[in-house]
């Protein structure tokens, strides 16, 4: 196990945003350079040990969400806290508490995955002694295949590589993960796999889990709480039951038309999504 | 107490993560290398024949000491874009990966980080040096029986302290230009060479050009080499080069760190570190 630097203070919320607001720059012709806005005044809570899924179509903001509290984006207005560590000004703790698996299982592709993987632990302070062991372990633990450990990346299909990715999120033990469409693109039994192990990741290590993804049937069976984030706003954050009973809706895909007034496939290109939010 | 010492292990490890990666990839690539290697002798070679070419055309020179004194000077320019390459590649090619937001979520520093890209490039910067050093001088036949070999090293890794603080900030430019930034990087290696002398004394420069020809590390680092190979000068007779290569080093590692910082902050700030999505 690494050792933690940055403890885990009890009774604080794993994630408290209030009023998170991001906003970039386009320039185009018609338009000229203006300010957009990609998460607006969003406001979330997240209790220890708990999974929330964010529903959202592409350009809603699902991606900025999780960049912010990765310490990857800063934000352009309100706050944003893990573990009580402020997301800006107490960055690195922020780091050490988190993780992440995104829809791109990215790596170095002329690297073995057991390469990739010692590489990622030494970021974390694990040395040698501790990832000759653990590295196997995890990658086993994971339903990867022994024999292809010392492959090329690019040699293996991409369920295979989203399945490293979820071992190299396992390694550094993070307290909150944050699941950026892990199953996006992968066969059904890789999508139940990558499931499967996000229970585990719940039961076994009491991680915090908030999941992005464009999955409602994953939505509703992993989570305690589903959210629609809609043009980078956060129309609702509920249990399933409830955002149906409040939208009336028998499904969740109803529920997400109703909140939003288009269809959950109605795919949405991401600058579309921000010619509407034009701030100035 | 603990926890700083605990601190300082995980910093060291990541250190050691970084040097780790590129033998990875050094190992994984290593045919690219030898291919690399080939054209930079046959570059190498251009430039050293210019020697033999004056003496052909009538001109009255010690062509042995001519030869040498460009063959350093294409030595330090291929080991400048071997230090400058790594350090710029630390975030360019991370980005081609879709590695690099990885990277940057993780609990590490970024001196530690960009620490050791630049340690690595100093060791495989200093593999090929040799190398291509001891390939053309036998080439040309070359003799050193009064070099000072090892005032030369010393000298080259004063320098490198200096190179890695300057490639610190030519690494900052592809987190402000994904698409250009990391080729601005042999823009600054040319910059910096052009100023100190590589091929011809700092003296046929113009005035302005010799003002900043003294605030250039390659200058010190190209005389003293010089000074230690050609006329087998020891490292006490070469202080005058050391401490200037000291000083802005000393001036070159924090400013370089500070530039990187601002550029990451300028990357989180516009959404610039994403690759998609």
């Amino acid at each position: 196990m690494i050792q933690l630097l940055s403890p885990v203070p009890p009774d604080v919320l794993a994630v408290e945003a209030r009023g998170l607001r991001k906003e970039f720059v386009r320039k185009d012709r018609r338009h000229g350079r203006r300010r957009v806005a990609a998460l607006a005044d969003v406001t979330l809570e997240l209790s220890r040990g708990e999974c929330v899924a964010i529903l959202g179509q592409n350009g809603s903001g699902k991606s900025t969400l999780v960049r912010l509290l990765s310490t990857l984006l800063l934000p352009d207005g309100g706050s944003a806290s893990v573990f009580g560590y402020d997301v800006v000004r107490r960055d690195k703790d922020v780091r050490r508490l988190v993780n992440r698996v995104s829809v791109e299982a990215s790596f170095f592709k002329k690297m073995s995955p057991s390469e990739n993987l010692h590489y990622a632990a030494r970021f974390y302070g694990m040395g040698p002694s501790e990832t000759s062991e653990r590295i196997p372990e995890i990658l086993g633990r994971v339903g990867f295949p022994p024999d292809r450990r010392g492959e090329p990346m690019e040699n293996l299909s991409r369920g295979m590589q989203q399945k490293v990715a979820l071992a190299r999120a396992l390694l550094t033990s993070p307290v909150l993960l944050l699941l950026d469409e892990p199953t996006t693109g992968l066969d059904p039994r890789s999508k139940l796999e990558v499931q499967e192990f996000i229970r585990e990741m719940r039961a076994v290590h009491d991680s915090t889990i908030l999941l992005c993804t464009h999955d409602l049937g994953e939505a509703e069976s992993l989570a305690e709480r589903v959210g629609i984030l809609d043009r980078g706003e956060l129309l609702a954050l509920e249990p399933a039951d409830e955002l149906k009973a409040r939208y009336d809706a028998a499904t969740l895909e109803e529920a997400f038309f109703a909140a939003t007034g288009r269809g959950f496939e109605d795919e949405e290109d991401e600058h579309d999504a921000e010619e509407r939010k034009v701030l100035a | 107490m603990r926890a700083v010492a605990l601190s300082v292990r995980h910093e060291l490890i990541g250190l050691a993560g970084v040097v780790e990666r590129n033998v990875y990839l050094t190992r994984r690539y290593i045919y690219w290398d030898l291919a690399f290697f080939v054209w930079t002798v046959a570059n190498t070679l251009t430039i050293v024949f210019i020697a033999k070419g004056i003496e052909a055309a009538g001109g009255n020179i010690d062509v042995d000491r001519a030869t040498t004194t460009l063959l350093i000077g294409a030595v330090v320019w291929a080991y400048l874009g071997i230090i400058f390459e790594f350090l710029t590649e630390t975030v360019a090619w991370e980005r081609w990966e879709g590695t690099i937001e990885y990277t940057f979520m993780a609990p590490l520093s970024r001196a530690m980080h960009l620490g050791g890209s630049g340690v690595f490039a100093v060791l495989y910067g200093l593999v090929r040096a040799i190398l291509l050093f001891v390939v053309v001088a036998a080439f040309f036949g070359l003799e050193f029986e009064d070099s000072n070999f090892a005032a030369a090293l010393v000298i080259l890794v004063v320098a490198s302290i200096s190179f890695f603080g300057i490639g610190m900030m030519t690494a900052v430019l592809p987190l402000i230009s994904p698409e250009k930034g990391a080729q601005l990087g042999f823009v600054a290696q040319g910059m910096l060479l052009v100023v100190s002398g590589v091929y011809y004394p700092v003296s046929v420069l113009p005035e302005w050009m010799q003002w900043l020809a003294k605030i250039s590390p390659a200058t010190y680092a190209l005389e003293g080499i010089r000074a230690a190979i050609l006329d087998g000068a020891s490292l006490g007779s070469l202080w005058h080069d050391i401490w200037p290569l000291l000083v802005i080093g000393a001036v070159c590692i924090p400013l370089g760190l500070a530039i990187f910082n601002r550029g990451e902050v300028y990357a989180k700030r516009n959404g610039k570190l994403k690759r998609s999505g």
